[in-house]
């Protein structure tokens, strides 16, 4: 993240996390969420779901702050994602 | 259960037609009443907005008659006893939505004070041509119940027996009184409250989570929720099943649509309430409504006084129409003599139960003023031959 | 929650992760009519998942939040939510909504419908409710076309565009919500597009706790009928026509609102205030016809002193 000058409190800010869950088979590929997500997290997978459409899948997972943004714009609630907690991400430096 | 007394005017009383109704819809425990003016039935409402503000009720006129019909189906599902009121133009513009009532089984009252007809017709001057449409004005299959007072005294108790069959069948009832009836005034007497018997409303005793809005029952008639409660329904004038929700199948169509015709067909003895005169030995019986009742009345003495064996059959509720009783008539009797404001619709019903085993004579009258009592007389007369 | 459908596609998934919860919208939702019939790409499911986060961001009581809609793409919208709902007849939800708030003022009553179910054949009842005040609050799912029925012309149908009953272009001109809900009398009036979730959450949290007829106009792409028939692509497409060409003037003049084919889009908050509701306006004029003889008809209201002055 680029800022024009270091915010006072920077040290004290702490990113949040996300756990992207996606329900394959619930979504119909409409590509909201590949467009808007912020930190271009997903794009739509080449297989198939249950249906015949590309589902999304994330290809920097890492990188999900938990805004919420595919949560709430997918039209089929095929996408959620919860908070990693910072026991969960040290787990995760850990393993 | 008996009467909130909140409601009830107790005493004797000089009222006309209109304002007895609306009387014994405050009797009966309405307490959300939406309506559109229109002559002859403006005086319903009007009563009901002078005496609801201080009996905790709630009256709003609406925008039009579809309005007012759709305002008091949200507020009987809001667990309030409600009505309306209007006439032949706003009859068929409520028509749709009295369908809607029907498909959610919504208990409530439809007041129809008819008058001359088709259209703008004569506003100010009776009619009952309005009676078919009373039982097939929507579209699709549907049974209705309507019933039809013929003094006001008898707008009064069968305000009361609407909103009581309403609540019992959880459907929309029509009360059809006409113009002469409604704007005719005579002694009301109002008994205590607790001389009047009020039916509950049946609320489901199953929690939210078990409840199905549509679960058929024994009598057919599934128990209510009301809204706010927590059950979380969902209803929808599609068709539906158990659970409220839109099935598209034939089945299904099947299932929900026989139920709703059955609901009223095989209840119909409970139902249906006739008021029979001087039958046993009649040869002519005179069927009839309404205001139509009252001029019958004088035509059949002189005919009993010519020696002609005339009896007569009131309908209290021209809907179900008493078939059976019809049938069980035509067998011995010669003829069937129908006074009614229109140009034959109950007669067609007559005639059709009757199946040819008497005669079916209309004395019709197109509208606008009652029938000579010399016409209807000399139908009787015909009819004896 | 026991829908092997949904079920079925949850764990199809789970390569990435154990589920450590379900979607958190799914408490609200009829999961046994999920998946939901609105097509690829359309917006109203986006509509469904702001509302929900609404309902769940005001903390209102969800046993006291009826829905009701008339008939259309928009107006499933109650079917598949987990909350006292009615499915009515085309046009008449604000009507019954009408009656649902009067006969029971505890009740958050919302309408929830689409343009042309609301505006077209319910026009006269909404314009009557917003003059009234009702207290009710109405979010009118705008795609610019009769959707369910296959794509006829509605009343917000920008000139030019093709639909089935205009096939060679619309000529009428069209409504600008906005404008009509101000004009007749809507204490809070706003638009959003489905793009616009956050704001558009925003707005419909701050009509589930505000009293007054309330008024919010969600502009959602329809993928299947306006997009195609007009040849503007998908969805998608029309959410990145939002995106570049709608400009957010809170508060602008509801006058200069319009809508035209293809052109800049103003979203925003246009009216907030605060009027005395139809069942104020009746109470208090009761109280003061009959005095200490009148009981208050529902609940009274938190700024009853206020209301009181406004109505003199």
């Amino acid at each position: 993240m680029k800022f024009w000058r270091t915010p006072l409190d920077v040290t004290k800010l702490k990113i949040p996390k996300g756990q992207l869950f996606i329900v394959k088979d619930r979504c119909k590929g409409c590509g909201f969420c590949v467009e808007y997500c912020p930190k271009g997290v997903l794009e739509l997978s080449p297989e198939f779901n249950i249906k015949g459409y590309h589902p999304p899948f994330p290809v920097k997972e890492g990188e999900c702050v938990d805004c919420e943004l595919c949560q709430t714009i997918c039209p089929e609630f095929a996408i959620y994602v919860v908070r990693k907690e910072e026991e969960d991400d040290e787990e995760e430096a850990n393993q | 259960m008996k009467a909130d007394s909140a409601g009830v005017l107790t005493g004797s009383h000089y009222l006309d037609g209109d304002y007895a109704a609306a009387e014994g819809a405050l009797a009966a425990g309405v307490q959300f009443v939406a309506g559109y003016p229109i002559t002859p039935s403006t005086e319903v409402a009007e009563r009901i907005s002078q005496r609801f503000p201080l009996i905790g009720g709630f009256f709003i006129q609406m925008e039009d008659e579809l309005a007012s019909m759709n305002a008091i189906l949200g507020g009987s599902w809001a667990g309030k006893k409600t009505m309306t009121v209007t006439s032949g133009p706003g009859f068929s513009l409520m028509m749709e939505n009295l369908g809607l009532g029907i498909m959610l089984e919504t208990p409530c009252v439809l007041v129809n004070v008819q008058r001359g007809g088709p259209s703008t017709g004569l506003p100010t001057m009776v009619g009952q041509a309005d009676i078919m449409q009373a039982r097939w004005g929507s579209h699709g299959d549907y049974e209705i119940i309507a019933l039809a007072p013929s003094s006001p005294q008898e707008c009064f108790d069968y305000a009361i027996k609407c909103f009581n069959l309403s609540e019992k069948y959880r459907t929309p009832v029509l009360l059809m009184m006409d113009e002469c009836v409604g704007h005719m005034t005579e002694k009301v007497v109002i008994p205590e409250p607790d001389e009047i018997e009020i039916e509950p409303r049946r609320y489901t005793t199953k929690k939210p989570g078990e409840y199905l809005p549509y679960e058929i029952e024994e009598d057919l008639v599934p128990s209510m929720a009301k809204a706010g409660d927590g059950y979380r329904y969902h209803v929808t004038g599609l068709t539906h099943d158990e659970r409220g929700y839109p099935v598209m199948t034939a089945e299904c169509q099947d299932r929900t649509i026989r139920r709703l015709v059955d609901k009223i067909r095989k209840n119909a003895d409970d139902i249906i309430e006739i008021e029979e005169e001087q039958i046993d030995d009649a040869e002519v019986v005179v069927v009839s409504y309404g205001i139509s009742y009252r001029v019958a009345q004088p035509a059949v003495d002189r005919a009993r006084a010519e020696g002609i064996k005339v009896g007569q059959m009131r309908l209290i509720t021209v809907w179900p129409f008493p078939e059976r009783r019809i049938r069980e008539l035509a067998a011995r009797v010669k003829a069937f003599v129908v006074p009614e404001i229109n140009l034959g619709q109950i007669v067609l019903e007559v005639e059709r139960c009757a199946a040819g085993q008497a005669k079916s004579i209309l004395v019709d009258h197109a509208g606008g003023w009652v029938h000579e009592v010399d016409d209807v007389f000399a139908a009787i007369k015909e009819a004896a031959k | 929650m026991t829908n092997t459908a949904a079920n079925k596609g949850g764990a199809a998934v789970q390569e990435q992760a154990k589920p450590l919860k379900e979607h958190p919208l799914e408490p609200y939702l009829r999961m046994d009519r999920i998946p939901h019939i609105w097509c690829p790409t359309c917006g109203i499911g986006t509509a469904v998942s702001c509302f929900i986060q609404a309902i769940i961001d005001t903390g209102i009581d969800p046993d006291k939040l009826v829905l009701v809609s008339g008939i259309g793409c928009t107006a499933r919208v109650p079917g598949y939510l987990k909350l006292d709902s009615y499915h009515t007849t085309h046009g008449r939800a604000i009507p019954f909504a009408t009656g649902l708030k009067l006969a029971n003022p505890e009740l958050e009553v919302v309408v929830i419908s689409g343009d042309g179910d609301l505006i077209a054949i319910g026009g006269n009842h909404f314009i009557h409710a917003a003059r009234r005040n009702m207290d009710i609050k109405v979010i009118c799912v705008n795609n610019f076309i009769y959707g369910m029925t296959g794509g006829q012309v509605a009343p917000t149908t920008p000139l030019t565009a093709n639909c089935s009953t205009t096939p060679f272009g619309n000529a009428e001109t069209p409504f600008s919500l906005p404008y009509l809900a101000a004009s007749s009398g809507a204490t809070y009036v706003a638009r959003w597009t489905a793009l616009h979730i956050r704001r558009l959450t925003r707005a419909m949290s701050e009509i589930l706790t505000r009293r007054g007829f309330s008024f919010v106009e969600v502009l959602a792409p329809c993928s299947t009928l306006y997009a195609r028939r007009n040849k503007l692509g998908t969805g998608l497409s029309l959410m990145k026509f939002y995106h570049d060409n709608s400009e957010i003037v809170h508060g602008h003049d509801v006058k200069d609102l319009d809508i035209g084919y293809q052109s800049t889009i103003k979203v925003g908050k246009f009216v907030d205030e605060q009027k005395p509701t139809h069942v104020d306006n009746s109470n208090i004029w009761f109280s003061k016809v009959f005095g200490d003889k009148y009981t208050w008809y529902g609940p009274t209201p938190p700024n009853l002193d206020e209301l009181k002055k406004a109505r003199e």
